[in-house]
């Protein structure tokens, strides 16, 4: 115990300074409105609609000491009651579609969707497969897009600060 | 026309309610009929302490058989076997001498068995009544002994004179008084380990009888403890207190831990007596020892928690039995794992049985926390206690009770969490409907008197000490009142307000009421499904079961239930990877039927096969014993 | 009178208002030890705003239980805030219970927030249900016994006149026992709390949660009452250790100078068991919950020594 608190406080603080970027935006929301509902507090809840791991592996980087996106005052949630923003990963799977749109009724207005990576925005390198329904917008109005494949944690972070409206 | 006998029932409830009330402010008096029986006579006295629980048993008589009315009418020798019960019951109280005991006494269980029995047909109901039928005899053995003998040792088979002749009694004749009498009475209250006829018992008998026996029937136990322990054989030695509070605190942890894992809604409640049986104990146990250590004031203390204590498990348990009674009149089960969302199919019901959940779980402000509380401060008098070993023994009882409280809740809310709330689990759970008019009005009649037995401490108090001081002689009162709305106790020890506390519950309760608008928080309200990780279908297979929710307490104790594991699993013919049918099954052992019961019974048996060897048919050896009988008579005289 | 009357508000001021921060203040500290800059300390008045502003999406399967527990459990909270000493030694409604009121009064709250659990249906809401009232339930002899200890060498069980007499006389901490039942109520705090290692209060697996799993369903306004009340309850509960075992600093009279300094060396000691509980959070891990029982047993253990002591030593 006592020389993991050693090595803690002698590493220090790592987080590093969040990289400025411009998020794409799809849907029709004023960005001043869910600046001033989520600007100080957001509660994501992420959902993989049949991705491929990628996409979750960096948003996982989100929570590490480099990324730290609590600074922010937004951190994630175990349950989509408690969400105001839904992370949406993968092409939509037919499996998933259904479950997809589930949980998007269950969790309280106001809300929003971001769908992530480029299998999110249209299906990425799994559009046209029988097996996919196509970008997640075809199941749930979404406001934003991250594209990539995966996008970095630091594009991540990046376009998750533009969304709700924060210099850094 | 069946309500009539329930109505005569209810209106001799009336009466001898009032009659005991009378017999409890100090109205005294007495019935002798020497010519009506042998050996003494019938003959009733009416003092204080019987009284207290002649008045209890006719205020439960009254809501019970007003419940009993909306019931599906049954036979007509079920009724008046009610009202030979609910009469026997009221004169237990009052017999002054040995002979009109036994009586009321023996008509009072046959009574009862004969109302577990109501349903013939079955099996485990006939079972149910044969060990009721043993263990109360057994119990009625034991008392006899008991009184027989106090009355040859102290000249005459009168209560009143067992109690000026006691002091001249030698140390064993009491300790043999004591232990005969207390084994016979703690036989009827149900404590450990003389409990295995309640669980049996109570849920093969109808609702109504159920609450009576839950209620009223083993307090008389109760009443026979606080007279064997502290009003016929005097002042005893410590070990009585003792010994009664160790019962009491193995009762109540025992009977809370059996009843976790129980999942008929009856024989739940019944387990719930045996732990409330057990509080009362301890109550009755610190007031032996008090006074033994010559500390009446705080004997005074004990004894009145404990008799609080019983008048306000009769109103919870009442409820809790007429509740299950009217919920499986609506389901036709008792199993808890086919009930379920009955709160919407059924709120009044729901309600009352929340009342009285809440009130078994000792929860403030309602009566279940007041006596809880009057026993805890009873039990950490043990400070003026010089010797450490009585002090362990009181630190024993702290803990239990403390352990006893939280599994209380946990076991309630089970019980009214998977039988009301959520999905119905079963056709028949979905299609309940509310219980009948005269059902309703007996349970808010009980709810009532919870709420106002909890409200209303310091009415009570007073009332309860009075009874309780006459029974030892002491008149100074530990507890005084602040004033109407405070229970103090001496020397600024501890205080309590129920009413403050309900008070300041209420206007807390308007804090976020007014705070939200205040705030401009949003009104919106959205109904939707359950959220189920995107589940497609939500059915009552998905709800937790009563068997999960026990599962931590099963693992946590699993030294004392020591359950079996049985897996059966049928594979299909064709292949071992496809599986048509598992059955898996978790039952816990009873440690008293295995270590205690049967070893018990299987010695008696041994026994009584090596004493059929004297019965070996030939008249030979018969006048052979004759002849051996005289010889010794004639050597012996 | 006038003056009491507004060292209650303000006591209850105090706890309502502050409690939030007191979590926050742990989840920055528990960030900086990890190396994370993490969360600013005023967060959580930040996420309860934001949940105030939100709809609430109620399960058809629910009943009345479900919709009065948030209220209830703010309720039962605020009650045991004027019972606790936070302020002043002598609380407001000091007359109207003690402990044992105190202890059966958190057990109401969970009782409720149990019931709302198994309201919604689902198996998570049963399984923190279960898990709950187990840990509740065993939790519940060593805080009766730990403060037993304390009201033995004090005579009495009211909390206000135990912190008065410790106060006014220092020597009679001077016990091994003072320290066991500190020891025995730290533990069961972490337990009753949902602290780390009984329970993590930020996990997202299902299977690992106990208070948070009868939490999943509710939403918006209700989920902000929710969550308050469990941040006053963790606030009252620290007030206790603090209080109860370090009564040094407590307000005597309702004066504004007194106050003053109640809410000072209040301040002081809630922040040296901020940073202890901050240090413990992150340097174990969480107990497989089969295991919790024992630390409850072990706890239960220290307080009975801890009484022991009291007798012995007396």
């Amino acid at each position: 115990m006592f020389r993991q608190l050693r090595t803690a406080l002698r590493t220090g603080i790592v987080t590093e300074p969040a990289a400025r970027g411009e998020i794409e935006r799809i849907g029709e929301r004023l960005a001043t409105e869910i600046t001033r509902l989520f600007g100080r507090s957001l509660a994501i809840r992420q959902v993989d609609a049949g991705s491929c791991n990628g996409c979750e592996l960096e948003i996982a980087g989100l929570t590490g000491p480099h990324y730290d996106l609590e600074r922010f005052g937004v951190h994630f949630v175990a349950s989509p009651r408690h969400a105001d923003c839904l992370l949406v990963t993968g092409p939509v799977t037919r499996n998933m579609a259904e479950a997809l749109r589930r949980t998007w009724e269950a969790t309280p207005h106001p809300k929003f969707v971001i769908a992530v990576g480029d299998c999110g925005r249209d299906g990425g390198m799994f559009r046209g497969s029988y097996a996919v329904v196509g970008g997640v917008a075809d199941v749930v109005p979404v406001d934003a897009v991250i594209p990539g494949c995966p996008p970095s944690p630091a594009a991540l972070l990046a376009g998750l600060l533009d969304a709700i409206g924060r210099e850094r | 026309m069946h309500g009539l006998v329930y109505g005569l029932a209810a209106l001799v409830g009336i009466a001898a309610a009032a009659l005991g009330g009378y017999g409890m402010v100090g109205g005294a008096g007495s019935v002798r009929l020497p010519w009506l029986v042998p050996l003494g006579g019938l003959e009733l006295t009416l003092d204080p302490l019987g009284g207290f629980f002649l008045a209890l048993i006719g205020a439960a008589a009254v809501p019970a058989s007003i419940h009993a009315m909306g019931a599906t009418p049954g036979e007509r020798r079920d009724r008046f076997t009610y009202l030979a019960f609910v009469l026997s019951m009221c004169v237990v109280p009052l017999a002054a001498n040995t002979m009109t005991f036994a009586i009321t006494w023996e008509l009072m269980s046959i009574a009862s068995y004969f109302l577990v029995l109501h349903d013939r047909e079955s099996k485990s109901s006939v079972y149910a009544g044969w060990v009721y039928a043993v263990m109360t005899h057994a119990g009625l053995a034991c008392l006899l002994a008991g009184m027989l003998l106090l009355g040859a040792w102290t000249g005459s088979p009168r209560f009143e004179d067992w109690r000026a002749a006691a002091p001249a009694l030698t140390g064993a004749a009491r300790n043999g008084a004591f232990v005969l009498l207390a084994l016979g009475f703690a036989g009827k209250a149900g404590v450990i380990p003389l409990h295995v006829w309640l669980p049996l018992a109570h849920p093969a008998a109808p609702s109504h009888v159920s609450a009576l026996m839950s209620g009223v029937m083993i307090k008389l136990g109760v009443y026979g403890l606080v007279r064997v322990s502290l009003d016929w054989l005097g002042i005893g030695p410590p070990w009585w207190g003792v010994a009664i509070l160790i019962a009491g605190a193995a009762s109540a942890v025992i009977g809370v831990l059996y009843a976790l894992v129980d999942h008929d809604l009856k024989r739940l409640l019944a387990f719930h007596s045996i732990e409330n049986i057990g509080i009362i104990l301890l109550g009755i146990g610190s007031a032996v020892v008090f006074r033994t250590a010559d500390q009446p004031t705080l004997a005074l203390l004990g004894l009145t928690a404990a008799l609080y204590h019983t008048v306000n498990h009769a109103a919870f348990k009442a409820l809790l039995f007429l509740g299950a009674g009217a919920v499986v009149h609506a389901t036709g089960t008792h199993n808890m794992e086919a009930m379920g969302g009955l709160v919407k199919r059924m709120p009044w019901t729901a309600a009352c049985f929340f009342v009285g959940s809440a009130s078994i779980a000792a929860l403030p402000p309602f009566n279940g926390f007041v006596s809880e509380w009057l026993t805890f401060v009873a039990l950490f008098q043990n400070r003026h206690l010089a010797a450490v070993g009585l002090n362990l023994v009181f630190i024993l009882g702290i803990a239990s009770l403390a352990l006893t409280g939280g599994l209380a809740m946990a076991c309630f809310v089970k019980a009214f969490g998977i039988t009301f709330l959520a999905l119905p689990r079963s056709d028949a759970a979905a299609s309940a409907v509310e219980a009948p008019v005269a059902m309703r009005l007996a349970m808010v009649m009980l709810a009532a008197a919870c709420v106002g037995l909890g409200l209303g401490p310091t009415l009570v108090v007073p009332v309860f000490g009075a009874v309780a001081s006459s029974v030892l002689g002491v008149a100074a009162a530990p507890v005084t009142l602040g004033d109407w709305l405070t229970l103090r106790m001496a020397g600024g020890y501890a205080s309590l307000s129920t009413i403050a506390i309900a008070i300041a519950l209420g206007g807390a309760l308007l804090v976020p009421l007014v705070a939200l608008p205040l705030a401009r928080a949003s009104r919106r309200t959205r109904e939707y499904e359950t959220w189920g990780c995107g589940r497609i279908v939500q059915t009552a297979r998905m709800e937790y079961t009563a068997t999960a929710f026990a599962n931590p307490f099963k693992r946590v104790f699993d030294f004392f239930y020591r359950p079996i594991k049985r897996l059966d699993i049928e594979f299909h013919p064709e292949s071992r990877f496809f599986v048509e049918r598992i059955e898996y099954e978790n039952p816990t052992r009873s440690l008293f039927h295995d270590w205690l019961y049967r070893p018990a019974l299987d010695l008696l048996r041994a026994g009584t096969r090596a004493a059929g060897a004297l019965q070996s048919g030939s008249p030979n050896l018969y006048l052979a014993y004759i002849l051996a009988a005289l010889l010794l008579m004639l050597v012996l005289t | 009178m006038i003056a009491e009357v507004v060292a209650a508000g303000l006591q209850l001021l105090v706890v309502a208002l502050g409690a939030p921060l007191l979590v926050g203040v742990l989840r920055t500290l528990k960030a900086r030890l990890v190396g994370r800059r993490g969360p600013r300390p005023w967060q959580p008045y930040a996420d309860l705003r934001k949940l105030l502003g939100k709809e609430a999406v109620v399960s058809t399967t629910t009943s009345w239980v479900f919709r009065a527990t948030p209220f209830v459990l703010v309720a039962t909270i605020l009650v045991s805030a004027l019972i606790v000493p936070v302020l002043v030694a002598r609380p407001p409604l000091a007359f109207a219970g003690n402990i044992i009121l105190l202890v059966y009064l958190f057990m109401l709250a969970t009782f409720f927030l149990a019931l709302a659990g198994l309201d919604a249906g689902s198996a998570f809401g049963g399984m923190g249900a279960s898990r709950e009232v187990a840990v509740a339930a065993l939790a519940e002899p060593t805080i009766i016994v730990a403060v037993l200890a304390l009201a033995l060498r004090a005579d009495t069980i009211d909390l206000g006149r135990i912190v008065e007499r410790f106060g006014h006389e220092p020597w009679l901490a001077a016990n091994p026992a003072h320290l066991l039942a500190f020891a025995a109520f730290f533990i069961v705090m972490l337990a009753e709390t949902g602290r780390l290692p009984v329970d993590n209060p930020a996990t997202h697996l299902e299977l690992t949660m106990i208070h948070e799993a009868m939490v999943l369903e509710y939403s918006g306004r209700y989920l902000a009452l929710v969550e308050w009340a469990a941040a006053m309850k963790f606030f009252l509960f620290m007030t206790l250790l603090a209080n109860l075992f370090v009564p040094w600093g407590l307000a005597s009279s309702a004066g504004p100078g007194s106050i003053l300094l109640g809410l000072t060396a209040l301040g002081g000691k809630l922040a040296v068991l901020t940073v202890a509980v901050a240090v413990l959070e992150t340097s174990v891990a969480k107990l497989r919950l089969f295991r919790v029982p024992e630390l409850l047993a072990g706890s239960f253990a220290l307080a009975f020594l801890s009484l022991m002591a009291v007798i012995l030593v007396q």
